[in-house]
């Protein structure tokens, strides 16, 4: 009984944790359209900050150390954020409508990246102490134990949604965003500034993908290649989900996680990914635009 | 109009790509020039005709590129020794650094790059089992030397190529057998889905079966895996006495991570890794992996003369946050190990070192190594290590002496029929 209990957690979890990297990726992707190859590595560079912040901690008293992790969630968005925005000034700005030329650029700015975290922490993998208030786990019953760390993450992936929520439908830069991939033309001759508008959505998309590498020091591992093992599995969930919708990208984690886990315990790893695929392929025939899809002027052409 | 606004567009476009792949090359360019600095200080004042040329062919970029930089690193540390002692016949050896890039086909293509273009006297290079059989062919065509410095699943023994890390016998065979006398009989075997854990557990329950063991389950996840907390669930379902685990790379780190999480410790399960050392301790992070079981035939602490020098000089040499390892140390016996045959043949011909480094045996920093002719693996000794909590590994069990390799485990019994 413990183990299946366990196993819907665990597809709650691991849910949680592909929303949370694929957040970012719904507004790069799903709002811009940007095929952003360069996503993971956001997501490294989230999780070097974190290891940084947890450097400059570890000069400080012991009692404070568990709050270094509270500070690197927003130092993550804004240096994951700022480097989104350089990358668009230079990069991303030239290649909006060419889906195929960002794919190669961001490819290029990906492989970059990578290269210059290798050059600047060296190759291996660095470890990230997690703070002591989030060791150990909620003990329900004997052997059924939920790891503090997963369940502050679909906290955090809770917090993030509703925030990106109110964000793009409640405030007036969301307004000015959603004008902006809506209908570009329109928005410009309404006054809007679209080039300004393009650089702080970019930048905001590759924020929360600091957030999520933040969160996923927790879990795994904390190298120059943490990003690639990510970029599939969060592309499907915006595909699936529904290019431009936040509850789309929702839906598509929650299946896909769910999916992923039950499968994997009835068969094994391997298989159970190939089933998936296959499951996400046949779903796309009988909903090409993903499982939630808004219909705008943009997406008509 | 619209064309000339297209063209215009394509020209920027072309701009802009250029400039990243520029900006790339700039970078890895950089990285290169970093770490191959020793090798510019001892080959200059060098005229070209009083040197040997080497290749060094790993992943210095890609995802191998965490574990194989730091055997780069050791294999130029041995070539700038053996250099300031005299060199090899009164040469210097001159190290051609090539970046395998985690790539295949790269290697293959690098490896031919560096027999015909360069016209190396020997390779030192690749981690993977899918590296070394993709630059096998290229190897035995142009008859060049390739030293191999990993541990790896065996059933292959090349007169191209000498493997100085573990072959099965001397790393799995044992660590089973002592599992199973120590730990308990029901084994779960956990690996990465690729050539060398699937052959590693074949063995494995050819082993098992003979000695009276069970394997409640066995489990291969995809390279780069990140969620381990449904295997974790099986685990708890199948409660096995140990988990034999030969997940490789990244996925270590997630799997010792959320074993602790899940409120698994070392006191309530056994885990034995044969791709975790020094090194990935590191990157998994001491605390999530203090108690669980390794075993190699190398640790930084293995207690001989040899190996305090070399720790003093790897750490003087690269910082003294760098760890020593066991692919780490088989790097830098590689090279003191062809040094020798070279001397010992008074020529680099590849035939001529090859007969020549039969039966040559180096005090390295592991203990005494023999090169056996018969299968040009090595002699060596297998311990078994705790690590433990500052991420060191301590030696619980050791051979005492250097173990016969035996590549096809054709010294086993029970091992018919898996060499096919």
């Amino acid at each position: 009984m413990g183990t299946y209990l366990l196993q819907i957690f665990n597809g709650i979890s691991v849910s949680s944790i592909l929303i949370l990297a694929a957040l970012g990726l719904a507004i790069t992707f799903g709002l811009m359209k940007i095929i952003n190859m360069a996503h993971g590595e956001f997501i490294m560079i989230g999780a070097y900050v974190t290891y940084l912040m947890q450097n400059q901690f570890l000069h400080l008293p012991k009692s404070l150390f568990g709050l270094y992790f509270i500070l690197a969630i927003p130092a993550s968005f804004i240096v994951s954020g700022l480097v989104g925005f350089v990358l668009e000034r230079t990069v991303i700005r030239h290649l909006y409508n060419r889906p195929l030329d960002s794919l190669l650029a961001t490819w290029g700015v990906s492989l970059v990246l990578q290269q210059l975290a290798r050059n600047i922490f060296g190759a291996p993998n660095v470890d990230v102490k997690s703070p002591a208030w989030l060791d150990g786990g909620l003990v329900l019953s004997q052997g059924l134990q939920l790891p503090y760390k997963r369940l502050f993450i679909i906290v955090l992936v809770i917090v993030c949604l509703l925030s990106m929520f109110l964000l793009l439908y409640k405030s007036k830069t969301g307004r000015r965003i959603r004008a902006v991939m809506q209908n570009r033309e329109m928005a410009e001759s309404m006054g809007i500034n679209t080039r300004r508008v393009d650089a702080y959505t970019f930048a905001i998309g590759s924020g929360f993908a600091g957030i999520a590498g933040c969160a996923l020091t927790l879990l795994g591992s904390i190298g120059s290649t943490l990003g690639t093992n990510y970029i599939v599995d969060t592309f499907m969930v915006v595909v699936l989900g529904g290019v431009g919708t936040l509850v789309g990208t929702a839906a598509g984690g929650l299946l896909i996680g769910t999916a992923n886990t039950t499968l994997e315990f009835l068969t094994n790893a391997s298989l159970g990914k190939v089933l998936v695929f296959i499951l996400i392929i046949t779903l796309l025939q009988w909903r090409p635009n993903g499982l939630f899809n808004i219909s705008s002027r943009s997406l008509d052409d | 109009m619209k064309k000339i606004l297209a063209t215009q567009l394509k020209k920027r476009l072309t701009g802009v790509i250029s400039l990243t792949l520029v900006a790339g090359l700039l970078l890895t360019g950089c990285g290169a020039a970093q770490t191959s600095q020793p090798a510019a200080t001892t080959s200059s004042g060098n005229t070209s005709g009083n040197t040997i040329k080497v290749g060094i062919l790993h992943s210095l970029s890609g995802t191998m590129a965490i574990s194989e930089v730091s055997v780069k690193d050791a294999e130029m540390m041995a070539i700038d020794e053996i250099n300031a002692a005299g060199g090899v016949l009164g040469k210097k050896i001159e190290p051609v650094v090539e970046d395998g890039a985690s790539d295949w086909p790269t290697f293959a293509e690098k490896a031919k790059k560096l027999l015909q273009q360069d016209k190396v006297a020997t390779v030192f290079g690749c981690w993977t089992s899918a590296s070394r059989k993709a630059v096998l062919p290229v190897f035995e065509e142009n008859n060049g030397l390739l030293w191999y410095p990993v541990q790896y699943e065996g059933m292959e023994s090349s007169p191209n190529i000498f493997y100085t890390g573990a072959a099965p016998n001397q790393q799995i065979v044992p660590a089973v057998e002592w599992l199973f006398k120590n730990k308990g009989k029901k084994f779960f075997l956990l690996g990465s889905d690729y050539v060398f854990p699937r052959t590693a557990n074949k063995i494995i329950k050819a082993q098992l079966k003979d000695l009276g063991g069970e394997v409640v389950d066995e489990e291969y996840t995809p390279l780069g895996f990140t969620d381990y907390s449904t295997i974790i669930n099986k685990i708890k379902a199948t409660k096995p006495d140990v988990v034999f685990n030969t997940l490789n790379g990244d996925s270590n780190v997630a799997f010792f991570k959320q074993l602790k999480d899940a409120g698994i410790t070392s006191k309530d399960l056994t885990t034995l890794s044969v791709s975790v050392a020094e090194e990935e301790v590191r990157g998994i992070g001491a605390a999530n992996m203090a108690g669980q079981l390794v075993s190699w035939n190398y640790y930084q602490t293995t207690d001989t003369p040899e190996n305090k020098e070399f720790v003093k000089k790897y750490q003087a040499k690269y910082g003294a946050d760098r760890v020593t390892d066991d692919p780490i140390e088989a790097g830098y016996d590689a090279v003191y190990l062809w040094a020798a045959a070279v001397k010992k043949a008074g020529s680099t011909d590849v035939d001529k070192v090859r007969q020549a480094a039969k039966g040559i045996e180096f005090q390295a920093p592991e203990g005494q190594v023999k090169i056996e002719g018969e299968n040009q693996h090595l002699w060596k000794t297998v311990r078994i290590g705790e690590v433990a909590a500052d991420g060191s590994i301590k030696e619980i069990w050791s051979t005492g002496k250097a173990v016969k390799p035996d590549p096809y485990l054709k010294s086993y019994p029970w091992a018919k029929g898996l060499s096919n």
